[in-house]
């Protein structure tokens, strides 16, 4: 069975670079059985790296420990649900994992487009191929997912062995949310390449029109809500399973799962530009390399263990292929960009300040500023050792002096970018969308103030978040007033025919507030109360409006694993309210301990309490509590963001031509706006048939 | 004004903010690396600094003192005296043989004052020796050697 595995890898492998080069040799002979050919070999990847996928699982499945991956990942205990998982536990299985996502996006865009676009497909393909090849070349020969297991016999020679049974999966994964984590991820890093491949088969072939760029924004939109799932997951993993009360703490790893999130983002939001007004192509072809080679970084820190520890840049054999990946794109997009440049000129100027181009560059100034920032303090240990010879970390300060004022500038521009007309608004739309929001949000500052917040950010972070939430509210009730006195309908449904008659536009407000609720849950972070205390049975500590008594401590264990565990009695105001259970398990088969936190979350605060271990002086236990106010926030407000990304996809139920006497009347209604208006309604028919 | 020149202003100013709210973050934030080595060549000034250094806890060196716990630290064959201070409990994996991280300050007569302890598990997880290109990874009959398990390695 394994060779079949490594027979179906290398046969992907060989098949990969036969769409490749026969993909060149077609482009360049212009013989379109050939170009057909190699597209039909990018498709066929996909089997052959879905065969090697399954034959693991099922080497996983059957508990056969002859293959040293599934041994050092599996044992016959694990539940079925962790043996899938048990696929991407570890380096091999996680590339390879890689290498069938990136085919199976290989084969929907090869599949779907397979009758469209002649004369782009070809340089997509092989694009995608040659991305493959890299992959494809790992899983064969330096991360092979099917080593044997083998002992030297006797006579000297070696043996292929299986053992009884495997070494298990580490703790900290045996957790439901790591089954769908980590593919959530990687579906966000490998479905960037797609539209890479786009964007960079557009500039090769020098492809007429506007086509691509709706293709590209759809693909990058796809991978974007994937990644962000995963970002928003990992979070929430790390809040629930590693017991030091927060979720984001700076860590590389972190920083390279946001980093093409950023980058992406600001294309999401500067390819309208390019769509309806014909600026910034230049900058949009580099954020879509950028978000890839961002991928690629990101999975050479994740999987080297690069920068993470004080063994930072350790010799390790992935690592330097990565470096070299990284370099040969860096410079295929530089020679193809240097080729054509000529084709990506601008057909716009900046026509005024307060415009939505000015807003979107603005937008687009500060996240790659984020970018910058975020890559500088995740990549300064190796900076700072090149340059200075000591290596030199920076750690949470560094990236929330940059990062909140970015956000709350972001936040603003949520509020106000999607609000301002092209080219240029008058005073008068000015006062008319932006003065209820402004003075209420102002108000409920002042409110918050006269009830003893004080922190700056958090009070800017409030202001603008009621901004946003009240001009995004109006938006949505302006059009469904209009629909609702047209079709003589409810405002409901009203509500809802005006997002699918434009789901792209209401799609996005949907993500602006889901975004607001993320920002609104984060700000809370600046009222978080944690309290660190020894407790003997009976004692207590107080938290906020909570009393934590401590009612017992016991030590259930089974074979898996030996635990102490505390019993806590929560009152409030002298009543009894809960009783929680925090909990610290000590793997004796892996030698690692896992934290159970005990956490009590409503949507106004989460009641988080761990148990810290014993104390190194007497050995007494320690409890430590957070109260950790709105975090609930952040995860309702990913499912929003989710939710509108989705709509978004959705094509548009009809064309949007009822809403042209809203947005007349909602900005000033010139001939400028009439005629960009027509360019919108024509852009969203034609993202809505790819 | 044009409005291109007025975008250039905001700009500028909008980074020049940036970059001085980075370089504040940075100087509150910075710690610096070294090896056990290194804290001989240092200079004065440097070895005052807050800084982080790692090492292998000596096999017996782990000491409950009242009120701390003091260890030795060891890499490339030097040792470096550590007491630690902090509040917290120290971490289960923190025993003789694991890989050490201590966070603090370097006192004048060569100990080293820690305030945070990082373990690392003793080397449970070994590289295996997989030579390229050979489809077989080399074991002791009846035992794995398991290669890099490497989980996402999150938080702290």
């Amino acid at each position: 069975m394994d060779i079949l595995g490594s027979f179906a890898l290398l046969l992907a492998l060989i098949v990969a670079a036969y769409a490749f080069f026969a993909g060149i040799a077609g482009i360049i002979t212009r013989r379109a059985l050939l170009k057909k050919s190699a597209l039909n070999a990018g498709m066929a990847v996909f089997f052959l790296v879905t065969i090697a996928v399954a034959v693991l699982e099922f080497f996983f499945f059957t508990n056969n420990y002859s293959l040293a991956y599934v041994a050092e990942h599996s044992n016959r205990a694990l539940p079925a649900f962790y043996k899938f998982a048990a696929l991407w536990a570890g380096q091999e299985g996680s590339l390879l994992w890689w290498s069938w996502l990136l085919s199976a996006y290989a084969f929907c865009v090869l599949f779907l487009n397979r009758k469209k676009h002649p004369e782009l497909m070809p340089y997509v393909g092989v694009v995608i191929a040659g991305v493959q090849i890299f992959f494809l070349t790992l899983n064969n020969f330096v991360a092979n997912a099917f080593n044997v297991l083998a002992a030297p016999a006797a006579s000297g020679a070696m043996n292929v062995v299986a053992l009884s049974d495997g070494r298990g999966l580490t703790p900290l994964l045996q957790y439901p949310e790591m089954v769908i984590h980590p593919p959530m991820l990687y579906l966000g890093y490998t479905g960037f390449t797609i539209p890479f491949a786009f964007a960079l088969a557009a500039l090769l072939g020098r492809y007429p029109g506007e086509k691509w760029i709706h293709i590209t924004r759809r693909w990058t939109m796809i991978a974007w809500m994937f990644q962000t799932i995963g970002i928003i997951l990992g979070a929430h993993w790390a809040y629930n399973m590693l017991g030091w009360g927060g979720y984001w703490e700076w860590d590389p790893v972190e920083n390279a799962s946001l980093l093409p999130w950023i980058t992406a983002t600001a294309f999401l939001h500067s390819v309208m530009m390019q769509e309806k007004r014909g600026m910034m192509k230049i900058w949009n072809v580099w954020l879509v390399f950028t978000t890839f080679m961002l991928c690629i970084l990101g999975t050479l820190l994740t999987r080297s263990g690069a920068v993470n520890s004080v063994h930072a840049f350790a010799q390790s054999s992935i690592g330097g292929w990565f470096v070299s990946f990284l370099a040969i794109i860096l410079v295929v997009c530089l020679l193809a960009y240097w080729k054509n440049k000529d084709y990506l000129r601008s057909d716009n100027q900046l026509d005024s300040m307060i415009s939505r181009e000015s807003s979107f560059l603005f937008n687009n100034l500060i996240l790659l500023a984020a970018c910058f920032a975020v890559l500088w303090g995740t990549l300064f240990p190796v900076i700072s050792e090149w340059v200075q010879g000591t290596k030199v970390s920076v750690g949470a300060a560094f990236f929330d002096s940059v990062n909140v004022p970015i956000a709350l500038f972001l936040l603003f521009l949520t509020g106000v970018g999607p609000l301002l007309a092209w080219r240029k608004t008058s005073t008068d739309a000015l006062k008319r969308n932006f003065a209820w929001p402004a003075g209420i949000g102002l108000v409920a500052g002042a409110v918050a103030f006269t009830l003893g917040f004080r922190d700056f950010y958090a009070l800017m972070c409030l202001m603008l978040g009621v901004f946003v939430v009240l001009t995004i509210l109006l938006e949505f009730f302006r059009g469904a007033r209009v629909i609702a006195s047209r079709e003589s309908t409810n405002m409901l449904t009203a509500v809802g025919s005006l997002t699918m008659r434009n789901t792209r536009r209401y799609g996005g407000y949907i993500v602006h507030l889901g975004m607001v609720m993320v920002f609104i849950g984060i700000a809370g972070q600046a009222f978080n109360k944690d309290v660190r205390a020894e407790l003997k049975i009976g004692q207590s500590l107080r938290i906020g409006p909570y009393t934590i008594l401590c009612q017992n401590f016991d030590q259930p264990g089974n074979d898996n694993y030996q635990s102490q565990r505390a019993t806590l009695e929560v009152l409030r105001n002298g009543k009894s309210e809960m009783m929680l259970f925090p909990e610290r398990r000590f793997f004796p088969a892996s030698g690692e301990t896992e934290t159970i936190v005990a956490n009590r979350s409503t949507p106004l605060w989460d009641l988080y309490v761990v148990y810290a271990g014993q104390s190194p002086q007497d050995g007494n236990p320690v409890i430590q509590a957070h109260l950790n106010p709105l975090v609930k926030w952040i995860w309702f407000g990913g499912i929003v963001v989710v939710i509108g990304t989705l709509l978004a996809l959705l094509p548009n139920r009809r064309a949007s031509i009822v809403l042209a006497p809203v947005r007349e009347k909602a900005w000033d209604g010139t001939i400028v706006e009439a005629a960009t208006h027509k360019v919108a309604a024509v852009s969203t028919r034609g993202a809505g048939d790819d | 004004m044009k409005a291109q020149k007025k975008f250039a202003v905001g700009s500028l100013i909008i980074i020049a903010t940036l970059i001085g709210l980075a370089y504040v973050g940075y100087t509150q934030s910075k710690t610096y690396y070294h090896t056990i080595k290194e804290l001989a060549t240092l200079s004065p000034a440097a070895l005052h600094q807050r800084m982080r250094v790692s090492g292998v806890v000596e096999n017996g060196s782990i000491k409950h003192v009242p009120g701390q716990i003091d260890f030795v630290l060891t890499e490339e064959g030097k040792s470096m005296p550590v007491n630690y201070v902090g509040a917290d409990p120290l971490p289960d994996t923190f025993k003789d043989g694991a890989q050490a991280l201590v966070e603090g300050k370097l006192m004048s007569d060569g100990t080293f004052r820690a305030e945070l302890v990082q373990a690392k598990c003793a080397s449970k997880y070994q590289a295996s020796p997989v030579a390229p290109n050979t489809k077989t990874t080399q074991i002791r009959p009846a035992e794995v050697q398991p290669g890099q398990a490497s989980p996402e390695p999150k938080g702290s």
